[in-house]
């Protein structure tokens, strides 16, 4: 994977090099999509709220006792208890967002706990107005909580399934290619049948000088390719 | 070698390592590897990162090296994570990590008890000799409420009329909900360059000498001082507490030293946060106090004894509690 400097720099991606040498890399979520994950869960609360508050208000002062408790806790507690068990509220969880240390380790207790006392800073003066303007201004979208926390808001990355490119012949690319140039054959053999016929023969298309075809025909040729790629001569 | 004899090679290898942290996944008890198999972990974590790094390098198909990539962010952790018994680590807490973390931090402490305990007592003064100086303080309906609650003629002196009829365990959850809210919450604002933290000590400090000494001046001794000395004790330090980590933030924004910024908050704010948990406890105490002893009907002397027997409690537990023969302070 080659990447300039000048992707880099545009890149959003936060990387960290673990102790065997190689990088990890974590794509950090953004403003909008963690309000999404905060709005969910807060029509969670919200109906937590309510359920505690219908069941308790048989019970008089006891069950308005036990709902004050329980408000404070759902207000301080909520996010602390599903980050330390699974790194996600349910609303992270449905955005695909999960809570993690900056050296990509799960979020500790103590880490978990400061970010979520801090929310009350974020908020101020309304919305987290003032977590929006620290998240714009931090290179890895942090909150005041996530900066002084180092945690980070990434996207939950599942492998995407692999999708071996069509079983078509072999075939040696008529041009020698670059190692660059061999990449991008291989990604387009591996999505290509994700893309729609018309995307996929455009792209294709694109290539039509070296394959001397087009159409159908053109995209059979680019599999072929990345075949003699991946297999080598033999 | 070409792609597809990589594969073809280390696909055991993967296949070992997913099986292995799949079973790592799961609770100590329902895991079916053996502890040798386990053992083998680390050799194929390195070995499987060498094949991602290989993999990239190379130039292979990006799905191959994004799944490589996958399995080794999800090893990092099972490798890298620290585990233990957090009941002991509770109650080690407790019993010594808190006091030890504040009287590290004792410098702080003395700064926030100041910001409280100046404005407290100059305005305890001013509202004992001037009977109108609390209007300045709070609203008329605030001021109202407070000398109906504490007026001798009441029945349950500290909870207001309405409020009477109510059971202490609810008041229990009202001052859960309130004071830990507030100690949270002058922590919090510390990150405003301490100026938050500040404000909220100095305010409070304002507000509460100010209620104190105008009932007093009214005469309302034998209700409030013995409502509110019991669990004055855990309550007001609590609330200094956290405004003593909350000044741990600012000054690390106001001066980090040789560190950046965000390194010298970071750093604070860990060595703070045992202060605001162990302040979160003592309020959550003091709720408790408050709620079943402070609101009881026993005679004042009593009132004041456990009170004095609290305080000492507080102090006693703060300034010497963990401090072991190994030499730590």
């Amino acid at each position: 994977m080659t990447e300039g400097s000048s992707v880099s720099s545009l890149d959003t991606r936060h990387r960290y090099e673990i102790p065997e040498g190689v990088l990890l890399q974590f794509r950090v979520a953004g403003p909008i999509v963690r309000a999404c994950a905060w709005a969910i869960d807060l029509a969670w609360r919200s109906l937590v709220y309510l359920l505690v508050a219908t069941l308790m208000i048989y019970l008089g002062g006891l069950g308005e006792g036990i709902i004050l408790i329980g408000v404070f806790l759902i207000e301080w507690f909520y996010p602390v208890v599903f980050e330390i068990r699974s790194g996600a509220t349910p609303g992270k969880r449905a955005m695909g967002l999960v809570v993690i240390q900056e050296q990509g380790l799960p979020v500790t207790p103590g880490a978990s706990m400061l970010r979520n006392l801090l929310r009350s800073v974020d908020f101020l003066p309304f919305l987290y107005a003032t977590g929006v303007v620290s998240m714009l201004c931090s290179r890895r979208f942090q909150r005041l909580g996530d900066l002084a926390a180092g945690t980070l808001v990434v996207y939950r990355d599942e492998p995407s399934a692999f999708n071996d490119p069509p079983p078509v012949q072999a075939l040696k690319p008529p041009v020698s290619l670059s190692e660059e140039e061999q990449w991008l054959l291989l990604a387009f053999a591996e999505r290509g049948e994700g893309l729609t016929r018309e995307r996929r023969e455009e792209l294709a298309g694109l290539v039509a000088p070296v394959t001397g075809r087009r159409g159908e025909a053109g995209v059979n040729a680019l599999y072929a390719y990345a075949h003699w790629i991946l297999k080598g001569r033999r | 070698m070409k792609q597809q004899q990589f594969e073809a090679t280390y696909q055991s290898v993967w296949d070992e390592i997913t099986a292995l942290m799949d079973d790592l996944d799961r609770k100590p008890r329902q895991r079916s590897l053996s502890v040798e198999q386990h053992l083998r972990f680390p050799a194929l974590y390195r070995q499987l990162c060498s094949h991602y790094a290989l993999a990239r390098s190379r130039s292979f198909s990006p799905a191959r090296v994004e799944h490589l990539h996958a399995l080794v962010v999800r090893g990092h952790p099972l490798l890298y994570r620290v585990s233990g018994n957090w009941r002991w680590r509770v109650l080690q807490f407790v019993f010594g990590g808190f006091p030890r973390a504040l009287r590290r931090q004792a410098r702080y402490f003395w700064v926030a008890l100041g910001a409280f305990l100046l404005p407290a007592l100059s305005s305890g003064l001013a509202c004992y000799q001037s009977e109108d100086l609390i209007y300045s303080l709070m609203s008329r309906s605030m001021v109202a409420q407070m000398e109906e609650n504490y007026d001798p003629a009441n029945d349950r002196p500290g909870v207001s009329r309405e409020r009477a009829s109510d059971t202490d365990f609810m008041m229990f959850g009202y001052y859960i909900r309130n004071n830990i809210g507030i100690g949270f919450r002058t922590f919090a604002l510390g990150m405003l360059y301490a100026v938050g933290s500040l404000f909220l000590l100095f305010y409070n400090g304002l507000v509460i000498g100010g209620v104190a000494g105008h009932l007093s001046q009214l005469g309302y001794h034998d209700t409030f001082w013995p409502f509110v000395s019991g669990h004055g004790s855990f309550e007001l330090t609590a609330i200094v507490i956290c405004g003593a980590a909350g000044l741990m933030l600012g000054h690390a924004l106001i001066a980090p030293g040789q560190l950046t910024r965000v390194q010298a908050l970071r750093q604070r704010a860990f060595d703070a946060l045992p202060l605001v948990m162990g302040a979160a406890l003592m309020l959550l105490v003091a709720a408790f106090i408050e709620a079943f002893w402070s609101s009881s009907e026993f005679p004042p002397a009593t009132k004041y004894t456990v009170a004095g027997l609290l305080w000492t409690l507080v102090i006693v537990y703060l300034g010497f509690s963990g401090r072991g023969a190994d030499g730590t302070r």
